[in-house]
């Protein structure tokens, strides 16, 4: 009982600081639509050429998502590096729980956080001409989940591994941006050279952008556009995310375990 | 008197360099126990062992009966800990990281806003609960951290160079607290410093230089061990009172150009005799207690380096500043 009050607790200390940080929630949501906007109007005219049957800024739109959930889910777990700088991970270090409750604590809070702010995403769908039935938002908000869930393991992860917010910083720069190019966000992987198929069915985001453009796209264009840009069913796809999460926050509980 | 903590043969090595070198020693209930000794010497390497953040290379020690090595978790609920540099979330409120550690400490939900508000009023910052701590002077930090260490009510706190970085005035206000709980709670108080004025609070020191305890005594038998107070006199009439003394008192008259200087035990009370029964004028006197900085002298033949801890105060405080 005491190993769920401690996780609960953890998690609800993530969800306040988050809160209190309005600058934070607010940057988070313009980034993306500035993302959506500039590639969106720059890349569209150039691709009607290629023309794979849809709108540039809806094929883009699951991916600009993902890349959101992302970034917020890699920041979010900075926290816990934060905490090692500024000593606060010591106060939680000494306290009588278990290492596995506080890296489920720290992992649980960055999916929420990160989840979260993928749904405001959800606002400029009108916009940009995405119908939104109410179950397809529950569908995308459950792979917001596990895709916030299986990049706060890798993140908590390397924040176990490093010492200071810079080196944590320059790690994540260097994975972010070839995880969001090699994801399918910008173009499909149906029909890309070899190296590039196989680093990216490594990539956890590759199979959120594909579950999440399946799910926004079904029913707006026809069914044999879609069948062209997308790798997986959305089952195998959550299987792949689930079993992912899995590897990572054990590595990163033993991780944990081993540094302190 | 029960022994609360019992440490034997404590050893920690880090890369070959030893850090704590077998020390053995106990520490009473309701005593205020302090380690007293330069930056480097293994006060803080120490507490981290008792208190299981590191493991021992060799030894154990018991607090509260419990194994260091074997209980970590039950020794870990039986401490309170105020750290030597901040550890507190400073976008929290007060009450909020109070509460966080009350919840990982499993106290329970009816108790916990209880004895918030009874540790809160205890520091004095009952007031300012709902403050965000990033608001908070250094002072009330600390105060708020001393409180957060009692929320689970633990038998012996621990304090690791608690008014480091503090202002004096701060510094007298911390140890009103911590001799009030002493005197309300016979809290024991585990506590290491390298403030020579500070160690004087407590009831027994340990001095401890290069990994090893060189004395242990209460502050006023470590003094004894550097002789008696010194009573420094002038006077016009230098040779007759140098005579006047060595015959009335029988003591050694030591001439340090134109001062008189003699040992005597207890010289407050020596010295309204010295003006009731002395003949000849006297121009001035003064009187000197031993103090610890001698003791330390005494024990390892050299000084407190001040000037080190100073240097570390100051990038200390540069980077609560920075951060928090």
């Amino acid at each position: 009982m005491h190993f769920f009050k401690s996780i609960f607790a953890i998690w609800q200390r993530e969800i306040i600081r988050y809160w209190r940080d309005k600058t934070r929630i607010v940057s988070s949501f313009f980034q993306p639509i500035m993302f959506l906007l500039i590639f969106g109007a720059g890349l569209s005219t150039t691709l009607t050429a290629g023309n794979f049957g849809v709108d540039f800024i809806k094929f883009m739109y699951p991916g600009i998502i993902a890349m959101n959930v992302m970034g917020i889910a890699f920041f979010s777990t900075v926290s816990t590096v934060w905490d090692r700088e500024f000593g606060f991970l010591k106060e939680i270090l000494v306290a009588p729980v278990s290492r596995t409750s506080i890296a489920l604590g720290k992992a649980f809070g960055a999916t929420t956080i990160a989840s979260l702010q993928a749904l405001i995403l959800l606002v400029i769908a009108p916009f940009i001409g995405v119908g939104l039935h109410i179950l397809v938002v529950v569908k995308l908000f459950l792979f917001m989940l596990l895709l916030s869930f299986a990049i706060s393991g890798i993140g908590l992860l390397i924040s176990s591994l490093m010492k200071t917010t810079e080196t944590f910083g320059l790690v994540m720069q260097v994975l972010v941006f070839p995880m969001f190019f090699l994801s399918g966000a910008f173009f499909p992987l149906t029909n890309v050279p070899l190296w590039m198929t196989i680093i990216s069915r490594a990539n956890p985001l590759t199979y959120g952008v594909d579950a999440m453009r399946q799910i926004i796209l079904n029913g707006q264009i026809s069914q044999q556009v879609i069948n062209k840009l997308v790798l997986y069913p959305i089952t195998i796809n959550g299987i792949f995310l689930i079993g992912f999460s899995i590897i990572m926050i054990l590595a990163a509980v033993l991780a944990f375990n081993k540094r302190s | 008197m029960v022994n609360i903590i019992e440490v034997k043969n404590l050893t920690r090595k880090f890369n070959g360099l030893t850090a704590v070198d077998d020390i053995s020693f106990e520490v009473k209930k309701g005593e205020i126990f302090g380690f007293l000794g330069p930056n480097g010497a293994g006060k803080s390497t120490t507490i981290n062992m008792l208190s299981t953040i590191i493991a021992p290379t060799n030894g154990n020690a018991l607090v509260n009966g419990f194994s260091i090595i074997g209980d970590k978790d039950e020794v870990r609920k039986s401490i309170g800990l105020v750290f030597q540099d901040p550890s507190l979330d400073d976008r929290l409120t007060a009450d909020e990281n109070l509460c966080f550690h009350a919840r990982l400490y499993g106290v329970p939900k009816d108790e916990y806003n209880k004895r918030i508000e009874e540790v809160l009023k205890l520091v004095e910052l009952w007031d300012r609960k709902d403050d965000i701590v990033k608001t908070f002077s250094g002072g009330m930090k600390r105060r708020l951290e001393i409180a957060r260490g009692l929320i689970h009510y633990p038998a012996v706190l621990f304090l690791d160079e608690p008014t480091l970085g503090l202002d004096p005035q701060t510094r007298v206000h911390i140890w009103d607290y911590i001799m009030k709980l002493k005197r309300e709670r016979e809290m024991t108080i585990f506590m290491t410093t390298h403030y020579m004025n500070e160690a004087e609070y407590c009831d027994r020191i340990g001095i401890i230089d290069n990994g090893k305890i060189v004395a242990l005594d209460t502050p006023a038998n470590l003094k004894k061990m550097v002789g008696g107070d010194i009573i420094s006199l002038t006077s016009q009439d230098k040779q007759t009172l140098k005579k006047e003394l060595e015959e009335k008192y029988g003591k050694e008259v030591k001439e340090e150009d134109d001062i008189l200087k003699i040992e005597v035990v207890e010289g407050e009370k020596f010295m309204p005799r010295l003006f009731n029964e002395l003949q000849t004028k006297i121009d001035s006197i003064s009187l000197k207690k031993p103090a610890l900085d001698d003791v330390f002298l005494f024990l390892t033949g050299r000084k407190i380096r001040e000037e080190e801890a100073s240097s570390k105060d100051f990038m200390r405080n540069f980077m609560r500043m920075r951060g928090r």
